[in-house]
């Protein structure tokens, strides 16, 4: 089969206007459940997945849960009511059968990731030249590919889609699922779990550290359905892993519903670098069409001194709706938060992390940096709570605003629970403008308008930026610049 | 305009005339600048030849930092009338980075604090923005690195506060050091200091002179800005002018300088200014 490259898909290009570079829609055959939510459709994707019979009973465990919630109401997030019985829960390409290797993928997704920007190939294992990234690629409900996943064995790696885990890791699966994030954790997690389709699995095995980054991409491509995935990644004492996921999807009028669950595990003395560039698509400047963002990511240090770290670039979706977590629970564990959070034209973002002190001197840190433009609303909100046991206890937040113009709006919730009297936290917060005093001087030497404030917003945001692994970096720089195009008075 | 017919004494001193004007790199005529709706600048006249260094002084109020931003661009300076021509172009019709990519420099009275941006990352984007603006191929990072590290050292600047952020927690020299840094790397054809004596001890004045010292040459003029006569005798000016109420008041040599630091501004309030030109 002939390698995809860029050229073969100029035609997307016609697709994709404005500077969403993403937005294009992959002419692929697409299997989709029937519209709408009941016992059946959760039989159906279970049955599509040929899962065994305890996550069928799992599922509709949830659902039933679901039913009897409501939905949050507390974040400062707008949007009409969805109709859940309006949104398809499954879309698949059409395929034969299942692809046993790359060269059996569907030509025309092979293109979707090329023109993404996303390596499928495989590059050859030469002495000395390591690849630095694995990749899941989760094509609407299925994963389509996965790469290095031989390599990764050899040294005990589990990587692999979340449905195939199911099938080959039972014991793992059924040990971890639910464990961290339990189904009636909130009405999205219970929804998540009735009806989760792809994510990704990863195992990393007592003391191995995991020579590339793995990472996995999401792509939503059907029209009328949501994206449900479910990602679980289980550290084994002392071991390190680091991990990255990117999203995009095609520019629609509809809002489209992505609501997934994340997982992390660590054991002790183990390390979880999990890091995202969320960039579904954020609607137009009207604010019409967008994706609604709506996950729960938790991670759980449950050995002593283990470590997760959490990083993320929010600049896409209509609306998000995110609070990534930890919960350190063994003596000496750490959970890092660092965010960038980008909100222009008309999107809106509740997004802040929680950390659970439960261990003796466990230590967390808080770096959040959110920005404004536009008619955005941007809300940092965050929960740092000591339990009485967690002796020693540390957590410095840091958490600060930037406003680009006088229509968008910035707002911080922080919330400090401490029952332990030898806690110590500390909590810093500023908001502040791009003041025309900092653009006069950096356009005095000679910058335009918009490199000014690439500059300055680059400056603000660079605490977190660089603790994204460098091409990451690099790609979330750009990211955060496109986004503010045009926002500049 | 050079004419090539001979002419008789009347239009030889019309010519002359135009010929310093064509001379001049600056040339300010009538201008009138509001801000806020209040005029400060009415009707100001200046014309500062290629190669020269001249001193702007005045009383506190008199519009001298307003001159420099109504040079620079300063968006809320509102130019309300007059025109202000640079290497023969309007300068009044280029927003302010086209206004530097000319060659227009302003060393600011109070350097503006950007959080986060690394005084090098400022230091690159601006070199290679004003590169780039005059088709120049922008620098690389190691050729980058030698430029800002020969002229940093000069100035008393070491790597720490290179990766420091633009201004934020300097001390008022290493502010105005920063500036001179900037100067000194953009290689400007118009230098505007404004008070850049303010909040300098002596040492450190003595070092930002130096270094303008050495950029004084034939094709850059400058225009050195300031309330006190001290800066003025580390950077010889070869002519002052008095600033008030939004015009030239008064144009001398350099010792307009001492006379003004020991008499006051008093006989330009006065009045009369006219015939005190020197």
């Amino acid at each position: 089969m002939k390698p995809a490259h860029a050229g073969d898909s100029a035609r997307f290009d016609a697709l994709a206007s404005s500077n969403y570079k993403y937005g294009f829609v992959t002419p692929v055959e697409t299997e989709v459940a029937p519209r709408g939510l009941d016992e059946n459709t959760i039989r159906f994707i279970s049955a599509k997945r040929e899962e065994p019979e305890w996550l069928l009973e799992w599922r509709l465990g949830a659902l039933r849960r679901w039913r009897t919630m409501n939905e949050p109401a507390w974040a400062r997030v707008k949007y009409p009511p969805i109709d859940y019985q309006g949104i398809s829960y499954f879309a698949a390409p059409k395929q034969e059968r299942k692809p046993r290797n790359l060269s059996e993928v569907d030509a025309e997704l092979l293109r979707t990731y090329s023109k993404l920007g996303i390596p499928l190939e495989e590059q050859e294992m030469l002495a000395g030249i390591k690849p630095r990234v694995a990749v899941d690629a989760v094509f609407d409900s299925v994963s389509v590919a996965t790469t290095y996943k031989k390599h990764l064995e050899e040294m005990g790696i589990v990587f692999c889609s979340i449905s195939e885990a199911v099938l080959r890791y039972p014991d793992l699966v059924r040990l971890y699922l639910g464990s961290v994030v339990p189904p009636e954790d909130n009405f999205f997690a219970a929804l998540n779990s009735a009806v989760f389709t792809d994510g990704s699995f990863v195992y990393v095995p007592e003391g191995v550290r995991c020579p590339m980054d793995l990472s996995t991409y999401f792509r939503i491509n059907a029209a009328g359905t949501g994206q449900f995935e479910r990602t679980l990644i289980i550290a084994g004492k002392g071991s390190e892993v680091s991990y990255l996921e990117g999203c995009t999807a095609p520019k629609r009028d509809e809002n489209q519903l992505h609501a997934a669950v994340v997982e992390l595990v660590a054991l002790e003395e183990a390390h979880i670098r999990y890091a995202t560039v969320q960039n579904w698509y954020p609607g137009d400047a009207e604010g019409k069409g967008g994706i609604y963002n709506f996950v729960t990511k938790r991670g759980l240090c449950r050995g002593e001194n283990s470590r997760i770290s959490w990083t993320q670039v929010e600049t896409g979706s209509a609306i998000t709706w995110k609070y990534p977590s930890c919960v350190l629970e063994g003596d000496g564990s750490a959970g890092e938060f660092y965010s960038v959070a980008v909100t222009n034209n008309r999107q809106q973002a509740d997004t802040g992390t929680k950390m659970i002190h439960i261990g003796k001197n466990t230590r967390s840190t808080i770096i959040s940096k959110g920005i404004s433009a536009g008619h955005a609303q941007n809300t940092y909100r965050g929960l740092v709570k000591i339990l009485p046991a967690a002796d020693g206890a540390r957590n410095k937040t840091q958490c600060d605003s930037l406003l680009i113009g006088a229509s968008c709006g910035a707002h911080t919730s922080p919330r400090i629970e401490s029952r332990n009297p030898s806690a110590r936290v500390e909590h810093e917060a500023t908001a502040s403008r791009i003041s025309e005093e900092q653009m006069f001087y950096c356009r005095q030497r000679g910058l335009d308008p918009e490199d000014a404030m690439s500059l300055i917003v680059n400056g603000f945001c660079r605490e977190v930026l660089r603790k994204l692994p460098m091409e990451f970096a690099v790609e979330a720089q750009k990211l955060v610049e496109i986004s503010l195009e045009g926002s500049v008075g | 305009m050079v004419s090539i017919h001979p002419s008789h004494t009347e239009k030889e001193t019309e010519k002359e005339t135009e010929k310093e004007k064509n001379g001049a790199l600056l040339v300010i005529e009538g201008l009138r600048a509001a801000i806020d709706g209040r005029e400060i600048l009415k009707g100001l006249d200046l014309s500062l030849p290629a190669g020269e260094v001249h001193a702007i002084m005045g009383p506190n109020g008199s519009g001298k930092s307003t001159l420099a931003y109504a040079i620079a661009g300063k968006p809320g300076v509102i130019i309300t009338g007059g025109s202000i021509s640079f290497m023969g172009r309007d300068l009044l019709a280029l927003p302010p980075e086209q206004r530097a990519a000319e060659g227009v420099f302003l060393a600011f009275q109070y350097p503006v604090e950007i959080p986060g941006v690394t005084n090098l990352s400022l230091l690159k984007a601006a070199v290679n923005a004003l590169r780039k603006a005059r088709g120049e191929n922008e620098l690389d990072s190691l050729d980058f690195m030698d430029l800002v590290h020969g002229k940093a050292a000069a100035l008393g600047i070491n790597g720490e506060m290179l990766d420091r952020s633009v201004n934020a927690g300097f001390s008022g020299g290493e502010k105005k050091r920063n500036e001179a840094l900037q100067m000194a790397l953009l290689e400007p054809s118009l230098c505007l200091l404004d008070e850049t004596d303010s909040g300098l001890d002596i040492d450190a004045l003595k070092v930002v002179a130096e270094t303008v010292n050495a950029m004084r040459s034939p094709r850059r003029s400058m225009l050195v800005i300031t309330h006190y006569q001290r800066l003025l005798d580390y950077i010889k000016p070869d002519r002052v002018h008095v600033l008030a109420e939004g015009r030239i008041a008064l144009s001398g040599g350099a010792e307009l300088a001492l006379r003004l630091e020991e008499q006051g501004y008093a006989e330009v309030n006065g009045g009369g200014a006219g015939k005190a030109t020197a």
